[in-house]
């Protein structure tokens, strides 16, 4: 292998027969080429949509109660389910450990909302401090709701960045600044975003849930539970423990109500991560696919490789009759044949490599296309389909060399 | 290779000493190529025995074969066999490379030799780039280069005119001059009467094997 005068002899071959060496060098440089483009791309999409879940904590769940559809212990459907502090009180105290943050949402109804004598649409929702992190809100300025604001029954109000900027945009902060409803006048002391494009929740002024039910003549009903449930090792274990805090839940919410055990639709609980998985399971299809093209490739471009081998063998069988007219034993026949099929489809196979790597180290972090994110491929996959590659292209180029070695010399001398 | 095998030679015996240079001479299908495959060890006999400087030959692998012929054997055939993609010295350097020669020994004793043959100022060239004479002496020199105890031709002037044919003889008789042995396969008359010694073969049997009166080559080259 480390035989100069070897190298010097293929060297001398590969610079005489620049055609044949180029084009087998094409077919196995595109094939790892296309291979990274390809996986690259794969694991940009599962990137991309990893992104869009992180829009809200992917396991927060949301519980809202409807109407009864199912006859149950003498009761008629139809009726309308009413949440209760009691109720998330109640399921603290028997599943406190399966959740990590717990809030509820109450909406006061028929509620006007003036800032210096303009009429708001905002909607008022009173709540906890927990919900900032459940539904993955950052704060701009000033606080959010606290625990003292709610056990004080505080008049104060956090309003969304769409408000500030459709309310406040003449002044530098709205904090400090009072707005009325129905009434009442609320410090404004916070302003919350929402992460991603995605303004839909942005139209709340959050309260303390406690000054919302007092205020508006809500006793103590509230509208919706609202969670976040620790994450598990893998995905499927984080599904499974969802399901199952969701199911005693709803057992529990059921039997309090007087709801059929039948009844799903009475008690309706929204679960992301259901979504979440479904998306998952995508792009390990998606991601199954491109390697399925990609081995496609890899064996085109194997069969590529082996195909000008045996052409090269074939057209070479005369002077390796001569050569071993002069005096070249078999063995270095073959080994010199599968020496330059193997260096030409390494430096090919590493060219390609080096160069698609390039390429998506460049390109990848300026792709902006929706689901796909910094696409990226994995060096030591990229690494090891070379390998095989070039494995398999000398594997395909020993078989024609050995048989063409091994052929009478008289009869390789006399082919045309 | 067929599956109808066919005695080609039937009793052939003879020998050969040093320094002679033998015509084999016969018709079409007498059998002197197969003859002369077997010297060369590039065939086998079915039977029979042959000793090449008192080494007897016989079971070759391939590999021995490859050694044996590297280093006794020499050889001009009537295709020239040249690699195209090599240059007359790159050519003439391939059996020395065989031979384990450095490469820069190779080069300087492949332009000796086809100094020799009158070719030096043609060393970079391609056989395409040559005349048929030349390349037949490009390849007489290639065979010349591993110093081989037997120079084997197997009509080395088949593929030439008559006038190129003579200076390829005279380049073969002069390099018997210097003392080395060779057997030169041919069916032309003019070509065999410039060897020292014929031998016709007539349906793979000797009917004659004389010395005769070498006919210079020389006389015929202005």
């Amino acid at each position: 292998m480390f035989d100069i005068e070897r190298w010097q002899e293929i060297f001398d071959t590969i610079r005489k027969n620049k055609l044949r060496t180029f084009l087998t060098g094409l077919s196995v440089a595109s094939g790892i080429f296309i291979l990274v483009i390809l996986l690259g791309f794969g694991q940009g999409m599962q990137n991309g949509i990893a992104a869009e879940f992180k829009e809200d904590a992917a396991t927060s769940i949301w519980v809202w109660p409807r109407r009864t559809t199912i006859e149950y212990k003498g009761l008629n459907p139809g009726r309308r389910i009413q949440l209760r502090n009691e109720n998330f009180d109640a399921i603290a105290g028997q599943m406190g450990d399966g959740y990590e943050k717990g809030s509820v949402l109450y909406f006061p109804r028929d509620v006007k909302v003036v800032y210096k004598n303009d009429l708001l649409v905002y909607n008022i929702a009173g709540t906890t401090a927990d919900l900032q992190t459940i539904e993955n809100e950052y704060l701009s300025e000033g606080r959010y709701i606290n625990e003292t604001d709610v056990r004080t029954n505080a008049k104060v109000a956090v309003i969304s960045n769409k408000i500030k900027r459709e309310v406040f945009s003449k002044l530098d902060s709205p904090l400090g600044e009072y707005l009325n409803i129905s009434g009442a006048n609320f410090k404004v002391v916070g302003v919350f975003g929402e992460y991603g494009d995605d303004e839909g929740e942005e139209e709340r002024i959050f309260i303390p849930i406690t000054t919302a039910q007092l205020a508006f003549n809500g006793g103590d009903k509230i509208n919706n539970l609202n969670y976040l449930l620790p994450e598990q090792g893998s995905l499927d274990e984080t599904v499974a423990n969802t399901d199952k805090f969701i199911a005693e839940m709803k057992d529990y919410l059921h039997e309090y109500h007087g709801v059929s055990p039948e009844d799903d639709r009475a008690i309706r609980v929204w679960n992301p991560i259901e979504e979440a998985k479904r998306y998952y399971g995508l792009t390990n299809n998606i991601k199954f696919f491109f390697w399925f093209v990609g081995i496609c490739t890899i064996i085109a471009g194997v069969v590529g490789v082996s195909n000008i081998m045996l052409i090269v063998v074939k057209e070479r069988t005369r002077e390796i009759g001569i050569r071993k007219a002069l005096g070249a034993k078999p063995w270095s026949i073959v080994g010199m044949i599968l020496q330059e099929s193997i260096f030409v489809t390494a430096i090919s196979g590493f060219s390609g490599l080096i160069l698609s790597m390039a390429i998506l180290e460049v390109v990848g972090p300026n792709v902006e296309i929706d689901y796909v994110l910094n696409p990226s491929v994995n060096f030591t996959v990229a690494f090891s389909t070379v390998i095989v590659l070039v494995v398999a292209g000398a594997i395909a180029g020993f078989f024609p060399a050995w048989r063409a070695a091994s052929i009478h010399t008289i009869d390789a001398l006399r082919d045309e | 290779m067929g599956s109808n095998s066919l005695h080609v030679l039937k009793g052939i015996n003879f020998s050969c000493e040093s320094g002679e240079l033998v015509a084999i001479m016969g018709s079409s299908g007498s059998g002197k190529s197969t003859l002369l495959n077997i010297l060369g060890m590039l065939d086998e006999a079915d039977s029979g025995e042959y000793t090449l400087d008192s080494v007897p030959i016989k079971n070759l692998t391939e590999t021995k074969a490859a050694q044996y012929r590297n280093k006794f054997l020499g050889f001009v055939f009537q295709s020239f066999n040249l690699i195209n993609y090599k240059s007359a010295m790159e050519n003439v350097a391939l059996p020395l490379y065989y031979q384990r020669v450095p490469r820069k020994e190779r080069q300087e004793k492949a332009i000796e030799y086809l100094d020799r043959v009158g070719l030096k100022e043609w060393a970079t060239h391609l056989p395409s780039e040559l005349s048929g004479g030349q390349k037949q002496r490009v390849a007489i020199a290639r065979a010349m280069a591993a110093e081989p105890k037997v120079l084997l031709a197997d009509e080395p002037t088949g593929a030439l005119d008559s006038k190129t044919s003579y200076e390829v003889m005279d380049l073969i008789q002069k390099i018997n001059d210097e003392g080395n042995t060779i057997l030169v396969v041919t069916h032309e008359p003019d070509i065999a009467e410039m060897c020292k010694r014929v031998i016709h073969l007539k349906d793979g049997v000797i009917v004659e094997d004389k010395k005769v009166e070498q006919v210079r080559a020389a006389q015929y080259v202005q």
